[in-house]
C-alpha cells in the first residue's frame, strides 16, 4: 500500500535509494554535497540497508569509484551538487563513454562566481554533453519517483548509459511537501536484480573497461554510444509507463500541461514548473490561452517530439535557469530553436533566462512573460528575442 | 491565487526558525493538509538574518517562490525589527506574533504602520524556564499554531510529542521542557485569542 508522507527532495531521494538498495555508494561525504549521502549512511548504521558506502576524498575520486565499482559488475550511484558535479567532469564522459549503467543524484545549485550555494542549473548544464542521461524533478514526488526508474532506464539492454537524476537545490531539496511513498517490495520488484552480461568480477568471461582505442575504431565506439542515447528515449517512456502502473502516476519525455488549444506555451524545467502551472492556471480563469510544456528529460533531448507538441501555438517562452555566455540564449533555448528550425515548426520564441543563483521565480514573472507574448503576436509589438526576468530595477541595484 | 495559509518566519541563524517552520509543516500535515515548509538561505553564519516559510493548503501545492504576501509572520529575534521590514506585504487582515519582553503597545510603532493583529511573546522567558536555555522556536512554533488556529491545543500537543520523540531520539531529556514550552506559550496567549473570538 502507497503511504502518505511529508518530506524534503533530499530525504525523499535517500528513501528511495534505501527501498532500492544498490550495491556500491562512493559519496564525498561534506560540502560541496548534499544530506543525501548522509542520511543513506545512517540507513547503513542502523541496518535498513547493506549497500557499501565508500566516503572518497572528492568527487572526482567519487564518480572514479562509482565507475570501478559498476564496472566490476555491482549496481552503483553517488551523489553531490554544484563544484562537486564539475570536480566529476572528467570522469563523468569515463562513465558515459564505458557504457556504465550508474546512477547519479544531484542537487542543482549555481556554479561560482560570484560565490553563491543556490539553485540554478549551472552544474547540469555544463555537463549537458558528457554522455549521460538526465531527468529532472518538478518537486520531492517526482525526484523519488524519477531516482525508482533511473536503474530500468540505465541498465536496459538497449541503452547501457548512466543517469543523472536532478532536482531544485533548496528549493526542493529542502523543502518539506507532501509526498507519497511506494512500500519497499513494490519499488524492489520493479527495479529488480542486476544481472550485469559482461563486468570485470567475472573470471568465466574476461573483459577489458577503458582500454585505449586507435583511431580506425574510437570513432565507432562514440558513434555506438550517441545511439544508445537515442535508443534511450523509447525506454524512459516504456519504464514511465510500467511506473505508472505502480504508482498512478504518468511520467513521459515532457509533461504537457494545458496545452491542448494554447495559444501561448511557456516551456520549463524543474521546480518553476510548478510555479508556472499554478499562474497558468490563473491566466486560463480570466481567458488567456495559456500552456505549460514542462521539460522532464533533457539528455536525450527530445527535439521531434517537443517541435510537434509547440507546432500548433503562436509563441513559445524558452526558460532558461542557466546562462551560457554566447550572446543568443541558456542551453534550453538554443536546443529547442534548433529543433524549431529543424522540424519547420514556424512559429515565434522568446528566450528568457530566471532564477540564476537562488533569484526567485513568482507567478507574477510567468503572467509578465504570458502578457509579452500575447502583446508581440496580438499588437504586433516588439520584444527583446533574449532577455532576463526577475533583475533588480536601477533604483534597486 | 488561493493558497491557502501563508507564514513568513523572521530569525537570525542558529535561533531554529527554520526549524519551527519545518516542524510546522510536520504537524499541519497531520491534520490531511497539503503542506510546505522550507528556508531561505542568505549568508551561512550564526546571528546572520534569515527567513522561512509555510504553505498550508485544502488544495495542492505547486508554487515553489517565497511568500510576499503572508497571512502571518512571525519574528524569533526582535532586534530584527531595525533592520528587516518584517511587515512588507504583510495581509492588513492578517496578524504578526513578536518574540520580546516588551508590550504590544511599545512594539506597535516599531511595526511601520501596520494595522492589523499584533501578538507579543516572551519567548525568552518560558525557554529559560522550561528548558534553561534560550530556545525561542518552540515557543514561537506554539504561538504560530495558536494564532493561526492551525489546530486546537490538544492535538498540537499530541503530534508535537511525536515529532519530538523522532527529532530528539538521541536527547529524550530535552522533550518534556519543550513540551512545557509549547503548553505555557498556548496559555500565555489564551486571553488574547480569547478576545478575539
Amino acid at each position: 500500500m502507497p503511504k502518505k508522507d511529508r518530506m524534503s527532495g533530499n530525504e525523499a531521494v535517500a528513501y528511495a535509494i534505501r527501498q532500492v538498495n544498490p550495491d556500491v555508494m562512493p559519496a564525498f561525504p561534506i560540502t560541496p554535497s548534499t544530506e543525501i549521502p548522509q542520511m543513506v549512511s545512517t540507513y547503513i548504521a542502523n541496518g535498513q540497508m547493506d549497500t557499501e558506502f565508500i566516503p572518497v576524498e572528492s568527487e572526482h575520486s567519487s564518480m572514479s569509484a562509482t565507475i570501478g565499482a559498476q564496472a566490476a559488475g555491482a549496481r552503483s550511484l553517488t551523489a553531490t551538487s554544484s563544484a562537486g558535479l564539475a570536480l566529476m567532469w572528467e570522469e563523468l564522459l569515463l562513465a558515459a563513454s564505458n557504457r556504465m549503467p550508474c546512477v547519479l543524484t544531484l542537487v542543482n545549485r549555481t556554479l561560482s562566481g560570484p560565490i553563491n550555494i543556490n539553485c540554478d542549473h549551472s552544474d547540469s548544464m555544463g555537463a549537458r554533453d558528457t554522455g549521460w542521461i538526465q531527468i529532472y524533478a518538478e518537486n520531492n514526488q517526482e525526484a523519488y519517483d524519477n531516482f525508482i526508474q533511473a536503474y530500468p532506464i540505465a541498465e536496459n539492454g538497449k541503452v547501457h548509459l548512466p543517469v543523472m537524476v536532478c532536482q531544485d537545490g533548496f528549493i526542493t531539496s529542502h523543502a518539506v511537501q507532501n509526498i507519497e511513498l511506494l512500500d519497499d517490495d513494490t519499488v524492489r520488484d520493479f527495479v529488480g536484480t542486476y544481472e550485469p552480461e559482461e563486468f570485470l568480477l567475472n573470471p568465466g568471461k574476461p573483459v577489458s573497461v577503458g582500454p585505449y582505442s586507435i583511431s580506425a575504431y574510437a570513432m565507432e565506439a562514440k558513434k555506438n554510444q550517441e545511439a544508445a542515447m537515442e535508443n534511450s528515449k523509447e525506454v524512459i517512456v516504456n519504464v514511465g509507463r510500467s511506473f505508472e502502473r505502480i504508482s498512478g502516476r504518468k511520467y513521459g519525455l515532457f509533461e504537457e500541461y494545458r496545452t491542448e488549444d494554447a495559444d501561448y506555451i511557456m516551456l520549463i524545467m524543474g521546480s518553476a514548473a510548478g510555479t508556472a502551472k499554478q499562474a497558468c492556471d490563473d491566466l486560463r480563469a480570466k481567458g488567456v490561452k495559456a500552456g505549460i510544456l514542462k521539460l522532464r528529460v533533457f539528455r536525450p533531448f527530445p527535439a521531434e517530439e517537443i517541435a510537434g507538441a509547440l507546432s500548433k501555438c503562436k509563441c513559445v517562452a524558452i526558460m532558461d535557469r542557466c546562462e551560457s555566455y554566447n550572446g543568443n540564449g541558456g542551453p534550453l533555448s538554443m536546443e529547442v530553436c534548433a529543433a524549431l528550425f529543424k522540424y519547420k515548426t514556424d512559429i515565434e520564441a522568446i528566450s528568457y533566462m530566471y532564477g540564476l543563483a537562488g533569484r526567485d521565480f513568482t507567478v507574477d514573472h510567468v503572467y509578465r512573460i504570458f502578457e509579452e507574448m500575447e502583446d508581440h503576436i496580438n499588437n504586433g509589438t516588439d520584444v527583446e528575442q533574449y532577455q532576463y526576468i526577475g533583475l533588480r530595477k536601477q533604483e534597486q541595484r | 491565487m488561493n493558497q491557502g495559509l501563508e507564514i513568513r518566519w523572521h530569525g537570525r541563524g542558529g535561533q531554529g526558525a527554520k526549524t519551527a517552520a519545518l516542524l510546522l509543516a510536520d504537524v499541519a500535515f497531520k491534520t490531511g493538509a497539503y503542506v510546505q515548509g522550507f528556508p531561505e538561505y542568505g549568508p551561512e553564519r550564526m546571528g546572520a538574518p534569515i527567513t522561512a516559510y509555510n504553505r498550508i493548503s485544502r488544495d495542492e501545492i505547486r508554487v515553489h517562490s517565497n511568500i510576499y504576501t503572508p497571512d502571518l509572520v512571525v519574528v524569533v529575534d526582535e532586534t530584527l525589527l531595525h533592520s528587516v521590514d518584517v511587515t512588507a506585504g504583510l495581509k492588513e487582515d492578517g496578524a504578526i506574533i513578536v518574540n520580546t519582553t516588551a508590550s504590544k503597545e511599545e512594539i506597535i510603532p516599531l511595526l511601520n504602520g501596520y494595522k492589523g493583529l499584533v501578538y507579543t511573546v516572551d519567548a525568552r522567558k518560558i525557554s529559560i524556564e522550561t528548558l534553561g536555555k534560550n530556545f525561542p522556536n518552540s515557543p514561537m512554533l506554539a504561538a504560530a499554531v495558536a494564532v493561526s488556529g492551525v489546530m486546537d491545543k490538544s492535538a498540537f500537543l499530541r503530534e508535537m510529542r511525536t515529532s519530538y520523540e523522532h527529532k530528539f531520539a538521541k536527547k529524550p531529556e530535552v522533550i518534556e521542557g519543550n513540551m512545557r514550552a509549547l503548553a505555557m506559550t498556548f496559555d500565555a496567549l489564551a486571553d488574547e485569542l480569547k478576545d478575539r473570538a
